[in-house]
């Protein structure tokens, strides 16, 4: 298990000082003019070796992300946007980096901002977090008025300013692009791609967002060297993650542990373990609602990392582990986030649109079990109608988790077709 | 050039084109409905989705830029798959009522079904319905019809020019509306009746009126103002059902103004279906032999000088010209196309041309406007005019009313002061011009339909010779004169202007009031002070009951443009064919052949018998009528104008009610309630209205 | 139907009180010259606090206004995000989360305390105008569900009996004390810490450790 001492987050939990003389005692703004002194190339390098690799959901590299911006501007500004859309159901985890630890993501802003050439940042953050806004508004007037940030800020002759841009109720703009059109004024609707951000993102200039954890932890990873991050977790599944455990566990909660621990360890060692014990576990949606459930069989020996959760066709996603016991009405919970996942279509594509809606009446009617039993191969079909011909991955989420419940409960979703019918028929008689 | 290939085969395309295109250009079609080409790419439909190697999933073809070595495939199992999928998503909500939707036969939603759709429904929820929305007198909505492809929004944003049309609310709640109730504050609103892939926003006047494959089309062009737009007639029988836009990039692209498509219910009403003669001050009905004879009685004896004849707005060169020729033998050297007063003559055609071209508007990078509302009298220029400011680098300056135009300009002036200093070089405008490649400019009959039209018409030219309008080098010229009567620049080639000593309009009136004059010859003349005419013997020969069948002596019923195979010269002095649709009503005919009657019964028969014959005579007069159809001369530039002090009264848009300029618009039915609808955005209603 | 939910109550007219014009101006100040688009989610959300918590089509068109945006686009904006409410709501607006981690752990049973405590059933307003009941979809805080948000605050880790008392507590004019009505301060494992629990480097124990 983790060391503390490996740990990033030491204040997650908010039992200490949050404010700047917190911070600053748990390590925080030590030196960062000396990192920032490194020059843009060491961080990204650094970033690149330790393996960091997106902790929104994605996974995608983030020293590579951030090596994508032009290196040297045509004039356009660069800017680094910063995703605290949080809202995947689920997951928690920036919010107590928001409230808790707000330092650590302004700090790791800025070191990401010279690594990439940019002035300016946009923090963007759900409109729910008002709380979470006021502390890290609070947090940013801190580190203005220590000269953290802003002009010269930590006297490294870099300029960065940081704004707070509070979202308005849209999951959707969890989506990098639709994050940049809601940034920008407009809905949030997925972009085409190409063009990526990382050329033309937002008003059209060189963009690069991060998922508030990824940056968070990046001063860490360059005050203790990109080896210490690397040899923690696996290759390719490197550093810490906070993990959110929900659900139908004896303790639920956030926690930072070592990539790649054994979700048994995860549930059992900080959450308490499953409410009754091990063996009245159903199942478990591992990293947040996108991703297909993995049945109880599997629980036991996978690992919290994204290879080893690909392989048993599910994804490490956002790290927020969602349990469920036997007494779970399985089909009526991935109902539940069918219904999810129409609420929040932008409505922009047909499949996304339509076939969200039409995902969400059969499952609503597979709970009942008023379905034919060719419908569940129906109800299959439509999600894969849907999976992959979307602008953006928002089809592939809502088509994912009903996929993940006909792969393991296709006998119960059976069974209920079957009983329902046997119920007519007796009603009939 | 990037080379790619598609369906195995190798295809070379120009760089920046997309998939989509590049796979037309093979010749392979690719499904869709939110793409369409002169719109901005939305890529929400998914129906163009294509496979492309080493890319996870299938893309969209319209938003896929090409490049070197792409290897796409069009018709594996997953494309069609794909297609398949996107057309249930399509249908699950789309309402079955093709047999009753007026979008049936040219639905595109219904053709793509049919080509890459399943054979049936798997869908067993409820379908949604969508609450229609009022848009005003023009697009009927049937909401519940809607695949939410954003063309509407995107043509009323992008090319319109009026941010009114959206998409609110999310998901599958999304809905295309306005938001607010209100009708659209478009000229070219019908266009996204044509741009709906559906039957969502459907032609109201033409409301389950015909089914698309009962009609006759005849591709014609448009006289509803200067412009020339090509249209296609569709008739039954002997009705013309509505107008549409034919393409013709140079001209109108594919968009039409709401004139130009909803006026045509005005050709059903207040037809001018026999002839008339006035007896005892009563309009009498009579045959063609009894009002020639009525003429002939009333010409007998007069002399030339104080015979007159004015050409109306929408009058055809084929009918200007005979009646130029019966007036010469009349020895009549009264005559004058131009009712409104225009201070313009034929001297030199590149002084009443629009030499720029529509098209040519693309290539300018700055541009002045003097006197005119583009957006009211020639609403597809202005589109053009639009389209050219948002490709940047356009700046536009203004001397006259200051009206939206739906894009930004600077305001100037609202008269000659304005236009004097910049002519001067004082003005910091006449440096925007100077500084630019191209500039252009623009004077409109606000300006030039007025006592001082001529000393306006010479301070534009001196501004445009001046600014380097006028290029000998790469044979730029940004001299134009935007019109608002299709038949202006025909009359003004044919020469159908006061002859040696002869009376233009206002002399024209003047002496019919004094007496001087007794016999005026309207032809289709409406817009002119018809008090003016005093005791004069007036012959109408038009096809309305308007202004000057009202004040008529005799009419003369003639054919209205989809009633005859005629030629029109547009602002640009494009020679266009327009052609018949429909027989003119009753005993109303074609209004040469009235002409050439009516000279026989004068006893000064003219040499034509044949429509031919009329032409090869245009052709002797101008040669531009010569070439070709659909073509554009470059007129040599000259002197035109003349020098002098301009009065400073401000310039007034001829065009105070677009929806009404004319004997057909004002008898539409759907132009009245469009006026009606749109009171107080569209400014005042004129005097003529109703 | 009660006053509040009649959306015949739209004013014919939205200003920005001068305090809050200055906080638009500030919003705006945080985009580059032009990009003022930018701050329309704030200035809507600004004007729906100033309407008494939900925005009338005056206020959409007055944002439209200060920004140059065309109304149209404001219409989009404010109808896109969940968070404007179109149509008055009550004083104190209850949204219960009611996604998967809040419906594992109870929020039906929260719900349904809701539902009896006001009286009203979801998408409802009291006739006295003091509440609205919503559901919501995820808060964002998933390891205290259930869940709810009132005004800017969120109540974690709710029962039948907690949710039924913060109702109680708001009726009575009172202020419930927001975040868990657990043991709890956050978002650590209710059964004691399982990290931070000490420095094993030595430097010696964290406070706040169990």
């Amino acid at each position: 298990m983790l060391r503390d001492s490996d740990r990033i987050f030491t204040n997650l939990y908010g039992f200490e000082d949050v404010g700047l003389e917190g911070a600053r005692a748990r390590g925080d703004w030590d030196d960062t003019r000396a990192l920032i002194a490194k020059g843009r190339d060491w961080i990204i390098d650094e970033v690149k070796n330790s393996g960091l690799r997106g902790r929104g959901g994605a996974g995608f590299g983030t020293g590579m992300k951030w090596s994508f911006m032009p290196k040297v501007s045509d004039g356009r500004p660069h800017y680094l946007v910063i995703n605290a859309d949080e809202g995947e159901p689920g997951t928690c985890k920036d919010r107590e980096i928001l409230r808790h630890e707000p330092h650590k993501l302004l700090e790791g802003a800025l070191l990401a901002a010279v690594a990439m050439g940019a002035s300016v940042s946009y923090i963007y953050i759900r409109g729910e977090f008002h709380r979470e806004t006021e502390a890290l508004r609070r947090a940013i007037g801190e580190a203005y008025e220590a000269g953290l940030i802003g002009k010269n800020a930590c006297g490294s002759d870099w300029d960065f300013d940081i704004h707070l841009h509070v979202g308005a109720g849209a999951y959707i703009c969890g989506e990098e692009t639709a994050l940049l059109e809601s940034l920008e004024g407009r809905k949030g609707m997925p972009r085409l791609k190409p063009p990526f951000p990382a050329n033309t993102g937002l008003y059209g200039c060189p963009t690069t967002v991060n998922n508030v954890e990824s940056i968070a932890v990046a001063p860490a990873i360059l005050r203790r060297g990109a080896d210490w991050f690397a040899a923690l977790g696996r290759p390719n599944n490197t550093g810490t993650k906070l993990f959110c455990i929900s659900g139908h566990v004896n303790h639920p909660c956030t926690v930072e542990d070592e990539m790649s621990v054994p979700l048994r360890e995860l549930i059992e060692k900080h959450a308490g373990g499953v409410r009754g014990g091990w063996d009245n576990l159903l199942a478990v949606i591992p990293g947040g609602s996108s991703v297909p459930l993995i049945p109880k069989s599997v629980c036991g020996t996978v690992l919290m990392d994204f290879d080893s959760l690909r392989e048993v066709h599910s994804g490490l996603g956002t790290g927020a582990v969602i349990v469920m016991d036997k007494s779970t009405d399985i089909v009526r919970a991935i109902a539940r986030l069918s219904r999810f996942y129409m609420d929040e279509s932008c409505g922009q594509c047909t499949p996304c649109r339509e076939g969200t809606g039409w995902l969400w009446r059969m499952m609503e009617r597979l709970v009942t079990g008023n379905i034919a039993v060719e419908e569940i191969d129906l109800l299959d079909e439509v999600s894969r109608q849907i999976e992959g011909h979307t602008i953006c991955a928002h089809g592939d989420a809502a088509a994912w988790p009903v996929q993940g419940l006909i792969r393991h409960f296709r006998p119960e979703l059976e069974r209920r077709a079957a009983a329902f019918q046997a119920r007519q028929a007796d009603q009939a008689a | 050039m990037p080379t790619l290939t598609i369906d195995g085969r190798e295809v070379e395309v120009e760089p920046g084109l997309t998939v989509l295109q590049a796979c037309e250009q093979a010749g392979i079609e690719i499904p869709r409905f939110c793409y369409h080409e002169r719109l901005s790419i939305a890529g929400n439909c998914r129906m163009c989705l294509v496979e492309m190697e080493r890319a996870p999933k299938p893309v969209a073809s319209c938003a896929m830029p090409v490049a070197d070595g792409m290897v796409i495939h069009t018709n594996t199992p997953g494309v069609q798959k794909a297609r398949r999928g996107v057309m249930e998503f399509l249908l699950i909500n789309h309402p079955l009522d093709c047999p009753i939707c007026d979008q049936g036969g040219e639905c595109d939603l219904q053709d793509q079904a049919m080509a890459y759709g399943f054979d049936r429904s798997r869908y067993r929820e409820s379908k949604r319905a969508v609450e229609d929305k009022d848009l005003g007198p023009l697009i009927k909505t049937f909401m519940t019809r809607c695949i939410h492809c954003t063309r509407c929004i995107r043509f009323a944003t992008e090319i319109a020019g009026v941010p009114e049309l959206g998409a609110t609310g999310r998901g599958e709640d999304m809905e295309v509306g306005t938001y607010v109730e209100k009708a659209l504050t478009s000229e070219l609103s019908g266009n996204m009746i044509d741009l709906c892939p559906v039957g969502a926003l459907t032609s109201a006047p033409y409301a389950f009126a015909a089914r698309s494959w009962e009609l006759t089309k005849i591709e014609s062009v448009d006289v509803m103002d200067a412009v020339g737009s090509n249209i296609r007639v569709d008739s039954r029988g002997a009705e013309v059902m509505r107008v549409l836009p034919r393409l013709n990039e140079d001209v109108n692209e594919e968009w039409i103004s709401d004139k130009t498509r909803f006026a045509c219910d005005g050709l059903k009403r207040q037809r001018l279906d026999r002839p008339y003669v006035r007896r005892d001050g009563r309009l009498e009905a009579a045959t063609w032999a009894e009002a020639f004879s009525a003429i002939g009685q009333h010409l007998k004896g007069v002399r030339g000088k104080r015979i007159a004849a004015i050409a109306g707005d929408l009058a055809d060169c084929e009918s200007m010209m005979a009646l130029k020729d019966l007036m010469a033998k009349l020895r009549s050297p009264n005559t004058d196309c131009r009712q409104d007063g225009a201070k313009l003559d034929g001297a030199c055609r590149a002084g009443y041309l629009f030499n720029t071209t529509i098209a040519g508007i693309e290539q300018a990078d700055a541009c002045l406007l003097v006197g005119t509302d583009v957006r009211r009298e020639a609403s597809i220029i202005n589109a053009r005019l639009r389209k050219r400011h948002l490709a940047g680098g356009y700046p536009v300056g203004v001397v006259g009313p200051q009206v939206d135009l739906t894009y930004d300009y600077q305001h100037l002036g609202d008269g000659p002061e304005a236009l004097e200093q910049i002519a001067a070089g004082e003005h910091a405008f006449a440096k925007v011009l100077g500084r630019a490649e191209r500039p252009m400019l623009i004077v409109g009959m606000g300006a030039l339909a007025r006592a001082d039209g001529a000393q306006v018409l010479a301070t534009a030219r001196t501004i445009a010779e001046d600014c380097g309008m006028v290029q000998d080098t790469g044979g730029w010229n940004g001299f134009n004169v935007l019109h608002t009567a299709a038949a202006r620049v025909g009359g003004l080639d044919l020469g159908f202007l006061p002859g040696d000593g002869g009376l233009d309009t206002g002399a024209i009136l003047d002496a019919a009031s004094a007496g001087a004059v007794e016999v005026v010859y309207l032809l289709g003349a409406d817009e002119i002070d018809m008090d003016s005419l005093g005791k004069a013997f007036v012959i109408y020969q038009g096809h309305h009951g308007d202004a000057g069948a009202e004040r008529a002596d005799v009419i003369l019923p003639g054919a209205a443009y989809t009633e005859k195979n005629a030629t029109y010269v547009n602002t640009e002095g494009r020679v266009q064919q327009g052609r018949r649709a429909v027989y003119p009503p009753g005993e109303a005919r074609e209004d040469w052949t009235i002409i050439r009657a009516l000279s026989e019964v004068l006893g000064r028969k003219l040499p034509v018998d044949t429509r031919d014959d009329v032409r090869a005579r245009m052709a002797e007069v101008n040669p531009n009528f010569a070439a070709g159809p659909d073509t554009v001369e470059t007129a040599p530039w000259g002197a035109f104008g003349t020098d002098g002090p301009m009065d400073p009264a401000p310039f007034r848009t001829p065009v105070a009610n677009f929806y009404m300029t004319d004997p057909i618009s004002r008898a539409s039915v759907t132009m009245a309630a469009c006026a009606d609808a749109l009171a107080g955005a569209q400014g005042e209603r004129t005097g003529t209205d109703g | 139907m009660s006053a509040p939910n009649d959306a015949s109550a739209q004013p014919r007219t939205f200003a920005f009180t001068p305090e809050n014009a200055k906080k638009a101006e500030a919003a705006v100040a945080a985009y580059p010259k032009g990009r003022q688009a930018s701050a329309v989610l704030a200035l809507l959300d600004l004007a729906q606090r100033q309407n008494g918590g939900w925005l009338p089509r005056a206020a959409m068109d007055a944002v439209a206004g200060i920004l140059d945006m065309p109304p149209m686009r404001v219409y989009e904006v404010a109808t896109f995000y969940n968070m404007y409410n179109l149509k008055p709501v009550g004083r104190h607006h209850i949204q219960v989360c009611t996604n998967v981690s809040c419906w594992l752990r109870g929020s039906d049973d929260v719900l349904a305390a809701c539902r009896n405590a006001l009286g009203i059933d979801l998408g409802e307003t009291s006739a006295d105008g003091g509440f609205t009941l919503s559901e919501t979809e995820c808060l964002g805080a998933c390891v205290n569900a259930p869940v709810m948000m009132i005004g800017g605050d969120y109540y974690e880790d709710l029962d039948v009996g907690t949710a039924t008392a913060i109702l109680a507590e708001l009726k009575k004019g009172g202020t419930p004390r927001p975040g868990p009505q657990s043991d709890r301060r956050a978002c650590e494992p209710a059964g004691g810490l399982t990290t931070l629990t000490g420095w094993s480097d030595g430097r010696g124990d964290k406070p706040g450790a169990s």
